[in-house]
């Protein structure tokens, strides 16, 4: 296992670097002056260009700016956005529970449904279930979710008028930040019932963009990973010692065939976020994915390049965390501690 | 007891319907050990799979019956068969490694095969009981293993230990020692015998190993390509094999090529068994028989009691 | 994931054409796809002659026009017209040639980066190969949406450099499928025996080992448009591709949402096409798959 997570641990480390290296070289690759960036448009006098320089060594050898970076970062120090003045550290504090609890819900969402619907297509091998969950399965795998989400909209609160179009809870509501995920904070705020269930109805529609994809694969991959395990020889032995048919596929099947769907799902992670990006937008959902685009269309550079950079740390963390599930939750790989 | 009569199984495939067991009749009492031979592809596993109610799902019972003290289990309900499965009749498999589920522990397999059962009370003290039975060292610490800890032999042990955790009556050994080192296929083998001899269990023993059988078995049953050829009790087969096919397996054991009467009769079985899908007619033995003659290539040959022995052949051998 | 990848299932050419349109034929999935892919392909090409007006002709009093089914609808314009009165089947038609030329970039650059890079690392070994399948290790890890993001930001908005974005989250998978084949492919004694005839490295990988890889590049490649066209059209969707009045399907989208209640049709009909287009390219690709690899064929 220590080997296992040894050898993980080696593809996140120069993940980490490469991710500094194309947020540090972002700024720098644009053309243009990248002090005259960070500033923005708005001009500055002369001192404080000078004191950006200084700050960013921009006058010193590319592989110090470099180290410069690294040293600032470490620092907890990521620039201040031009549009807002704000630290971007503190920007992405504020939204990166709203994607971390979208992401979560959504991917609950793929996993609770998905892995049924795909142990009851293994079993029913060739039946009509089977035929019409494939088939619906490769429509959601190849679904633009940015038109899927606008169809949601379309249809549940343009049609029918049940959920609200944007934004994660009522106006009503004020809810002060604590766990930072609102279904969570509402009861810590006092609010009560009415205040869930307008984050819930707010959170669905985006859960379900969001979720559609990893549904998806999900699904498909249990019912492949189930098939290959129902014609194991333990899955007879367990027959055999009289367990019943649920027991034998949902106990002896289930647990051996979810070894390769959980891989996928905790690759994912990455997925997620370019997910989050087009379903922030449509839904106008205040997490990391919209304020990276939005910075992106105005010129943020700041924000931009710290916003990668902290983005893909999230991702390589949560990675690393899924590998270490992993390694804990296979006896294979727990035995060789 | 249990009785198999008259049982036919087939498969359905792509290229058609396969009849790979054909006709099959033999009893077996508790405490004895019915030995079945034959070559792979001859039927003997579907036998067994058929009896276990475990037959893959492209698989059909054409005809016939399986009687297990007068209850026919072809006509159970699933949930009769749960019940049997473990409790009357159990079953360990050829390859160990792959029989043990790898995500669960020894422990936890062995005990649910006596949870399954309704056993409750001192599961883990069974289970160390039933590891000490088999000859497991350690079985404390064993419980905690994971399949991938163990040896081949050491697999097939706790395999063993899980079949007989709710003293079934039968058990059912399918080719147990194949993929074990030859050192420990006696010991695997020593283990069944004693336990049923104490036990007094029926046990089906099978494999491709006439040897094993002679050692083992109280009666052997002679398979080949669907067809019991020969069946009686030990001695007769093994001394006085009425069977070409049966003199042919005999004659292909080590240390009997020396023995010239077996030699001059039939040394080796030449050609390979048929293609279930395109049967030869008459004899299914006939294009590999040295015997063989006009009756054998057409007509196929009716079972016939020689003494002791049922023999399914136009040319029965005198026995020497 | 490791550099070392899991090895491929072994694909090899079928022996005739016939025998694999036998069992490609057979395929529902596939034939639907391979209509799918046809049609568009076909709108594509055929664009300037079968689309009823030019896609950025603007007709001044036909604005948010409905197709000619609903009540207002003007049978000049079938499927309606968008908010400032082009006609949307048009926009549509050229969209197929758009996306078509996306995708079919998409996989021409990533294919011929990945297959070289691949290729290269797989035939040489050692820390060439080490640094190939690092670097793809991490273009994998980071979110898609990111790389292309810094693409687009350092060389601006346009579709050109949406493609280039996209193209490059492609690569790793053609680098991690062609060098597992050249690893299979380079052990296998018809390699080992043309090489003691004196076979140079070039001679090894372009005649020998090359063309045994073609059959799973050929479905990577088709999955490889279904990719292409679905990023493309998101960054469109994000203001970061295609701008307008391209009639690029994504954004259109863009463009209609804020008509999402007087003109759903303007958002239903080019986020409709893309997922066709798209799960026709899918369908294509298992199925070739299917038809492409022995390990399935019975």
């Amino acid at each position: 296992m220590i080997a296992f997570l040894l050898r993980r641990l080696g593809v996140a480390i120069p993940t980490l670097i490469g991710a500094t290296v194309i947020a540090f070289g972002l700024i720098r690759l644009v053309p243009g002056d990248p002090v005259l960036h960070m500033i923005g448009e708005r001009g500055a006098s002369p001192e404080v260009y000078a004191e950006m320089r200084a700050r960013y060594g921009l006058d010193r050898p590319l592989t110090t700016q470099y180290f410069l970076f690294l040293k600032n970062a470490l620092n907890g120090d990521f620039g201040e956005s031009i549009v807002s003045g704000q630290p971007v550290w503190h920007e992405f504090m504020d939204r990166f529970p709203a994607t971390l609890e979208l992401g979560l819900i959504a991917l609950s969402l793929a996993v609770l449904i998905g892995i049924p619907l795909g142990v009851v297509a293994a079993v029913r091998r060739n039946s009509l279930f089977d035929y019409a969950l494939m088939s619906v399965s490769l429509v959601g795998y190849s679904m633009p979710i940015f038109w899927w989400g606008l169809i949601l909209i379309l249809f549940f609160s343009v049609k029918l008028g049940l959920t609200p179009v944007s934004g994660r809870i009522d106006f009503a509501y004020d809810v002060p930040p604590w766990s930072g995920f609102l279904l969570i904070d509402v009861w810590k705020a006092g609010e009560g019932w009415p205040a869930f269930k307008s984050a819930l109805v707010h959170l669905v529609l985006p859960a379900i963009a969001l979720g559609t994809i990893p549904l998806a694969t999900v699904a498909r991959m249990t019912r492949s990973s189930m098939l290959e395990v129902l014609g194991e020889d333990y899955m007879r032995t367990a027959r055999a010692k009289g367990l019943s048919r649920m027991r034998v596929i949902f106990v002896h099947g289930l647990r051996n065939a979810l070894v390769p769907v959980i891989t996928v799902v905790g690759l994912m992670a990455g997925s997620i976020v370019t997910g989050a990006v087009l379903t922030e937008t449509i839904f106008s959902w205040p997490g990391i994915g919209r304020w990276l685009v939005e910075s992106v269309l105005a010129r943020d550079y700041p924000v931009v390049q710290s916003g990668i950079l902290l983005i893909s740390l999230a991702v390589i963390v949560v990675n690393l965390l899924v590998d270490v599930a992993y390694a804990w939750a296979n006896p294979r790989l727990r035995g060789r501690l | 007891m249990l009785t198999v009569e008259n049982l036919s199984v087939s498969f359905e495939t792509r290229r058609g319907r396969m009849s790979v067991v054909e006709d099959l009749s033999f009893t077996l009492e508790r405490g004895r050990t019915l030995g079945i031979v034959g070559e792979s592809g001859s039927g003997k596993s579907v036998t067994s799979l058929a009896i276990m109610g475990l037959l893959p799902p492209n698989a059909r019972v054409t005809s016939g019956h399986v009687w297990l003290d007068g209850q026919d289990l072809l006509c159970a309900s699933e949930s009769e068969l749960q019940r049997i499965r473990g409790e009357s009749l159990a079953m360990i498999f050829q390859d160990p490694m792959t029989s043990l589920n790898p995500s669960f522990t020894v422990g936890f397999q062995l005990e649910e095969a006596m949870t399954a059962h309704g056993v409750k009370d001192d599961l883990r003290a069974r289970a160390v009981e039933l590891l000490k039975w088999v000859g497991i060292p350690d079985p404390e610490i064993r419980l905690s293993s994971y399949p991938h800890q163990l040896s081949g032999g050491m697999a097939q042990r706790v395999m063993i230990a899980m079949a007989i955790a709710c003293s079934p009556d039968f058990l059912i050994a399918d080719e147990p020692t194949t993929a074990l080192d030859v050192t420990i296929q006696a010991q695997i083998l020593a283990l069944l015998k004693k336990i049923q001899k104490e036990r007094g269990m029926g046990l089906i023993l099978i494999t491709h190993d006439i040897g094993v059988v002679a050692q083992m078995a109280d009666e052997i049953l002679v398979m080949y390509a669907g067809h019991a050829l020969e069946k009686g009790p030990k001695d007769e087969v093994i001394y006085r094999p009425r069977h070409p096919y049966t003199r042919a397996l005999l004659a292909s054991l080590p240390g009997r090529q020396e023995n010239a009467a077996f030699r001059s009769r039939l040394p080796t079985i030449a050609g390979v068994v048929p293609d279930l899908l395109k049967r030869p007619t008459g004899c299914q033995l006939h294009p590999r028989c040295e015997f063989a003659d006009e009756e054998c290539r057409t007509k196929p040959p009716e079972k016939q009691k020689v003494g002791e022995v049922d023999v399914k052949c136009h040319r029965p051998l005198e026995p020497q | 994931m490791s550099s070392g990848g899991a090895v491929e299932s072994p694909m090899t050419a079928p022996s005739s054409f016939g025998e694999f349109w036998f069992v490609f034929s057979r395929n529902r999935g596939a034939v639907v796809g391979l209509a799918i892919v046809a049609l568009f392909a076909f709108l594509a090409i055929a664009a300037p002659w079968i689309a009823p007006y030019d896609p950025a002709l603007i007709s001044d009093g036909a604005l948010l026009k409905p197709p000619f089914w609903s009540e207002g609808g003007e049978p000049g314009f079938w499927l309606g017209t968008d908010d400032v009165g082009r006609d949307l089947l048009s926009r549509l038609i050229y969209g197929a040639r758009v996306s078509m030329a996306v995708g079919f970039l998409v996989v021409v650059v990533s294919l011929a980066v990945g297959t070289l890079l691949g290729l290269v690392g797989g035939y040489a070994g050692g820390w060439i190969d080490a640094v190939i399948m690092r670097l793809m290790d991490i273009l994998m890890s980071l979110p898609s949406i990111l790389l292309a993001i810094v693409v687009v930001t350092v060389l601006g908005q346009s579709l050109v450099n949406a493609i280039l974005a996209v193209s490059i989250t492609v690569i790793p998978g053609f680098v991690r499928l062609v060098r597992a084949q050249v690893l299979v492919e380079k052990s296998k004694p018809y390699v080992i025996a043309s090489r003691t005839f004196g076979a140079g490295p070039m001679r090894q990988i372009f005649i020998n080992i090359l063309p045994n890889c073609m059959a799973p590049v050929i479905v990577q490649g088709t999955l490889g448009f279904s990719d292409g066209i679905l990023n493309v059209a998101a960054l469109g969707f994000l203001g970061l591709g295609a701008q307008p009045p391209t009639a690029e399907w994504g954004t259109m989208l863009s463009d209609a949402r804020s008509f999402i209640e007087s003109a759903p049709w303007l958002v239903t009909l080019p986020g409709l096409c893309i997922l066709i287009l798209v799960l026709g390219f899918n369908l294509l690709g298992d199925g070739l798959r299917d038809a492409l690899d022995p390990r399935l064929q019975k």
